[in-house]
């Protein structure tokens, strides 16, 4: 098993799948789930925008972006690396 | 259960025989909700307010087999649970939790085919709603396309409602929506309502996908091919400058002949009055006030169209969030997001489609913050007023090489204004208007070429409101201006020309008296009672400035002069300094970089924040700011020339 990152810290192009969302706030990690970061789902980092935030992710066949601050929130394991 | 009368078991349509059905379009942002909306009700929406908030409301009349229906598109939203007062609207209207709203009597759920995963999450809020609803899925011509699939009719035996399929570009389906509308009492309902648990939702999901044997669509080719290139640190960085560029160069080259003739137009009309109206204050009336005030508003009409066709059309085709995404980290500087970008650039333009596109952006304070910097940026009515007074004024000699000194005090007014904009936003942000918990996300849609359907209606929409504007608020305040420039109506003494004698009424006329009363407030700007007094004219719009102070300066000077810039120069106060030094001059040139100097604009904040304080707010930091600006502009070319 792999080690646990946020998933900021997952290169572009790699995969990993979602262990946990855990914000400081409830009403956030709410939100990160009804768009679909619930825990188990495949999660590919697509590409960073050109000043280097937010990130595109591709999950549940749709693309979606987040600043660092909301997928720093995001706990994950990698599956694929780049 | 619903909330009509037992007495609607016996009808099948109960208590909706006596009224028309209501019926709510849920959905999230892209999933073709608002294009299912033009389909199904036409040109007829109205658009307003939901009551207290900044949330804009729109509904329409569909005709349906037997009878008309009201749709009301509710704002995106991706779930029902909401974060911020945006998505409450939403949340609170269905639970019927909204003062002076009634809760709809049914509720369609537009779901992407491309993305149903995703959407199945709201269609579970909204059926434990337990609401009559059905499920319009979108978009399932491309989902064939790529290779996905999905089984309607089990789906409408799992969830227990009806599923229609539509393609919103090409109409296809709509009758069938329209057919189920007849009678909304008479929809299955589910027999097991969804889960609410988060823990149970992701296993329902999965269950709903398996039973509709989903097969998820291939990536979209063509959107990773341009992203790619869009979104690349170097060549997306280019291209987006690019865009700007062709977005001014469209709206420059495109609508300046057409403002012309439109101005022309009314002029035209003014000219016909002053000719063939012979009772002279009638005359003048229509001539200089409705004519003349309505015709500056109505010019930048083609402009304000133009506008809002290519925001409309970049956006519907994917690429305003291509953008928002390039710009949000330097945005995110000040506080605001990549959405806000977007409306500011087309503020450049004119702020009214810069502050009406705002509704684009999900989180309502930084929807505000924009909303109060945008008349910031350089709109081009400030043009005229730029360009007479740079043009006058401002020797075109060279500063060094083939930089002017004309261009570059055009360019640092715009840069004046654009600093401004985000340092006021900045100290916004930090003050009253502090981000809440909303996190950032933006959906990247697929590039799709957009209906044209759509982009048509949504400009119409847009462009519908603000001339209604010019016609009420505008047309009055035009005339309430004309008032206070000719009334109380004066002889002038028997000697004066023509000219003069316009003068002397403009002297002592309500706006002259004012424009003497407040001479102390702008005297350290350097300001006559002359300019106060045309300051006050182009309360309308701000390109009437250069018509007041043209027909004050004609009438008071004694030659024939050709030009406004030569009147201007030739005027001299009555001890016999010039009236505009080159102190004035910077000071009304900074003072026109803040004021807020434009009922279209003021009006359109009344409308778009829903409250009076927020216009009133921007008026008066504004007209601080300008003040100030021209203050200190004032001092310090005074105390480089010494004069």
């Amino acid at each position: 098993m792999s080690d646990i990152v946020t998933l900021t810290e997952v290169e572009k192009g790699s995969v990993a799948v979602i262990v946990q969302v855990d914000g400081p706030d409830d009403s956030v990690v709410a939100r990160l789930s009804h768009l679909g970061f619930l825990p188990g789902t495949r999660i590919k980092v697509v590409r960073r925008a050109p000043l280097g935030d937010p990130t595109v992710f591709e999950l549940r066949g749709n693309q979606m972006s987040l600043r660092k601050r909301e997928s720093s929130t995001i706990k994950v394991t990698v599956e694929e690396v780049a | 259960m619903s909330c009509h009368e037992p007495a609607g078991q016996a009808e099948p349509s109960g208590s909706l025989a006596t009224r028309q059905a209501r019926i709510a379009l849920i959905g999230s942002p892209n999933a073709g909700k608002t294009t299912l909306f033009n389909r199904l009700t036409g040109l007829r929406a109205k658009t307003g307010n939901y009551p207290g908030v900044t949330v804009t409301r729109s509904v329409g009349q569909a005709s349906v087999p037997g009878g008309t229906v009201s749709i009301e598109d509710l704002p995106g939203t991706y779930s029902l649970t909401p974060v911020s007062p945006d998505e409450q609207v939403v949340s609170d209207l269905l639970e019927g939790k909204m003062d002076g709203v009634e809760p709809p009597d049914a509720a369609i759920v537009v779901c992407d085919a491309t993305t149903i995963e995703r959407s199945l999450i709201l269609v579970g809020q909204v059926l434990d709603l337990g609401l009559p609803t059905i499920v319009v899925i979108t978009m399932v011509d491309e989902l064939a396309h790529r290779g996905g699939f999905i089984d309607k009719e089990k789906m409408e035996n799992i969830l227990g409602v009806p599923v229609v399929e539509i393609v919103g570009t090409k109409g296809t389906g709509v009758d069938d929506v329209k057919g189920l509308l007849r009678d909304p009492m008479a929809w299955p309902k589910p027999v097991v309502t969804p889960p609410s648990e988060p823990a149970e939702q992701a296993a329902w999901i999965d269950s709903v996908l398996e039973a509709i044997s989903h097969n998820p669509p291939a990536g979209h080719k063509r959107t990773a091919w341009f992203d790619r290139i869009l979104l690349n640190p170097i060549l997306g960085v280019l291209f987006f400058f690019l865009v700007l560029i062709i977005f001014f160069q469209i709206i420059f080259t495109l609508a300046t002949p057409l403002q012309d003739y439109i101005s022309g137009l009314f002029d035209a009309a003014g000219d016909w009055c002053t000719e063939n109206i012979q009772i002279d204050w009638l005359a003048s009336l229509l001539a200089d006030g409705v004519f003349a005030g309505v015709g500056t508003v109505i010019q930048f009409l083609p402009q304000i169209i133009l506008l809002f066709l290519v925001v409309s059309f970049l956006e519907n085709i994917g690429y305003m969030s291509r953008a928002a995404l390039v710009m949000d980290r330097a945005m995110g500087v000040v506080g605001l997001e990549g959405r806000c970008f977007v409306s500011l650039f087309s503020s450049y333009a004119c702020a009214v489609p810069g502050i009406m596109s705002t509704r684009t952006i999900p989180s309502s304070r930084d929807r505000i913050a924009t909303i109060m910097v945008a008349p910031l940026m350089t709109c081009s009515a400030r043009l005229p007023v730029y360009t007479l007074f740079i043009a006058t004024f401002i020797p075109n000699e060279s500063v060094w090489g083939p930089l002017r000194a004309q261009g570059l005090v055009l360019f640092g007014l715009y840069f004046l204004g654009a600093v401004s904009a985000m340092i006021v936003a900045a100290i916004l942000k930090r003050t009253s208007l502090k981000s809440d918990k909303l996190p950032f996300y933006m959906e990247m849609p697929p590039y799709r070429i957009p209906g044209i359907r759509l982009v048509f209606t949504q400009c119409w929409d847009s462009s519908k409101y603000f001339l209604r504007k010019a016609g009420t608020i505008i047309l009055g305040a035009s005339i309430a201006i004309w008032i206070l420039l000719h009334v109380p109506v004066v002889t002038p003494p028997e000697n004066l020309t023509d000219q003069q004698a316009v003068s002397y009424q403009l002297e002592h006329s309500v706006a002259g008296t004012i424009g003497r009363t407040v001479e102390p407030v702008f005297e350290p700007l350097g300001f006559n009672w002359e300019i106060n007094v045309a300051l006050i004219g182009s309360l309308t719009a701000r390109e009437t400035f250069v018509a007041t102070l043209g027909q004050i300066a004609s009438a008071e000077s004694d030659d024939d002069v050709s030009s406004v810039g030569e009147a201007l120069q030739a005027q001299t106060n009555p001890d016999g300094s010039p009236m505009y030094p080159p102190a004035t001059v910077g000071a009304i040139l900074v003072f026109f970089v803040f004021a807020l100097q434009c009922m279209s604009t003021v009006a359109v904040m009344r409308r778009e924040t829903n409250s009076r304080r927020w216009p009133a707010f921007a008026f008066t930091y504004m007209f601080v700011l300008a003040w100030i600006g021209g203050f200190i502009a004032h001092t310090i070319i005074t105390a480089i020339n010494g004069s």
